[in-house]
């Protein structure tokens, strides 16, 4: 299968490679490998913000833009999900349990002509996603990782969780959406990284 | 680099094994010549793709330790003894073998020569390498900012680039260099020997009235502390640029 992406029948001389069951191989994207640990990356130092004034928020195209407080996000109906996470940097995890409100929830009564949607976090960082893709039991503003709350370094107090796209798009000490009619590139998609970024269609830099 | 990775999709291609260099026990350089090298910037990475027999295939990134002026695309890799990849470009590739290569990645960690910001470089471990893209870039520039390296490694013999870093400083040209061994005091060692801590920083970091670039690259733990240690001075968190690896040594959790 994935032999057919080498160069010209390309082996790399005497490397063998660590296997693995096909019953993992076949729940990895391409390009990923497994591990049981829990890499951290992010593109500066990590914020650690005052709950008290903690907020998210739904902004952008919609009439009238929605708030919650920390106390009124975590009253919120919540979901438990286990879920495999690729990340594109090439490690990828299995079966990470995540507690957290679905998107679905937050949008629930919301009208919009928007499309695409811009998450937007402490320490200034975005991601851009399609609509449809936090929608349908799709995405998670998630606060508990393992069941314990969610580590600063893993993105706590609250990320977003979008299991079916490269980690990068669970964006990070999440704040709130825009909703957005056209598709703005967020931090790692100027920067070189791809705009929707779909691990099974490796999908990891522009142009991929 | 922007410009080469606008003008499409970053594709796959052969790197040939020109020198390889080792630079500590568990660390060596392998200088890759690519012939459709499009250019880098200073701390970008690569992605390295490996094939067996049967098609089975591995990648991870690692960060180039080239500057852009280079011949060669170099990578400096450390070789983890339960990794898939690194035991076998530390051990088993050879000068004239081939890898499967694609970037250069990344428009975030970057720095360029003609920033004339104080720049501040906090490395731990194999965390280096990009930053040494950085001196050696900065060694090639007509005007050079002023810079400090603060580099925490275990040992003296576990120091990367150390005769390079000293010439760097020998050349007298504002480069600034503050080592630290976290599990060593060598007779005569003039350095610190303990972790980084908010004394060590305030000591080798820029005032902040100065408004540094500051790059820091390592293992998370180290990354995590050494950027809290910074915010702890009210560097504006804008200024840092952090680039964290996990357990494999590639950039980013690679």
């Amino acid at each position: 299968m994935r032999d057919t992406h080498r160069l010209m029948g390309f082996i790399s001389r005497g490397f063998k490679g660590r296997r693995r069951d096909t019953a993992s191989s076949s729940r990895l994207p391409p390009g990923q490998y497994l591990v049981n640990d829990f890499p951290v990356l992010s593109a500066g130092p990590t914020p650690r913000p005052n709950l008290d004034q903690w907020s998210f928020s739904i902004e952008g195209e919609i009439d009238e833009p929605k708030r919650w407080t920390w106390k009124e996000l975590l009253a919120l109906p919540s979901d438990t999900v286990t879920k495999d996470i690729h990340c594109v940097t090439k490690w990828s995890k299995f079966d990470t349990t995540w507690k957290g409100v679905s998107l679905d929830t937050l949008m629930e009564g919301v009208e919009t002509a928007a499309e695409y949607i811009t998450a937007f976090c402490d320490g200034g960082y975005t991601t851009n996603l399609p609509l449809e893709d936090v929608m349908d039991g799709k995405a998670w503003v998630a606060y508990e990782f393992d069941g314990q709350p969610l580590h600063p370094e893993h993105g706590g107090p609250a990320r977003l969780l979008v299991p079916h796209l490269y980690f990068w798009k669970s964006a990070k000490w999440v704040r709130g959406i825009k909703l957005e009619k056209e598709q703005q590139p967020g931090f790692w998609e100027s920067n070189g990284y791809h705009l929707y970024g779909d691990p099974w269609r490796e999908q990891r830099y522009w142009g991929d | 680099m922007a410009r080469a990775a606008l003008l499409g999709r970053l594709s796959w291609q052969f790197g040939e094994l020109v020198e390889l260099v080792h630079e500590t026990p568990r660390v060596s350089s392998l200088y890759f010549n690519i012939p459709m090298w499009p250019g880098h910037l200073a701390g970008q990475h690569v992605d390295v793709r490996l094939t067996a027999e049967d098609g089975y295939q591995a990648e991870r990134s690692y960060s180039i330790a080239s500057p852009p002026e280079a011949r060669w695309v170099a990578l400096t890799v450390e070789r983890l003894d339960d990794g898939e990849v690194s035991p076998y470009l530390v051990g088993e590739l050879k000068v004239g073998d081939k890898v499967e290569l694609r970037g250069p990645i990344g428009g975030h960690f970057v720095w360029r020569a003609g920033d004339d910001r104080p720049l501040l470089l906090v490395a731990g471990g194999s965390g280096v390498v990009p930053l040494m893209a950085m001196l050696r870039h900065r060694a090639t520039a007509p005007h050079k900012a002023p810079a400090r390296l603060l580099y925490s490694s275990r040992a003296l013999a576990d120091i990367i680039y150390r005769e390079e870093i000293d010439r760097l400083v020998a050349a007298n040209d504002g480069l600034l260099v503050s080592h630290t061994l976290t599990r060593e005091k060598p007779a005569g060692w003039s350095g610190y020997t303990r972790r980084i801590d908010a004394a060590m920083v305030k000591e080798v970091a820029w005032p902040k009235a100065q408004t540094p670039a500051v790059f820091v690259c390592g293992p998370t733990p180290f990354v995590e502390t050494a950027a809290d240690l910074l915010v702890g001075l009210e560097y504006d968190p804008l200024w840092i640029k952090t680039e964290r690896f996990g357990a494999t040594g590639g950039a980013g959790g690679g």
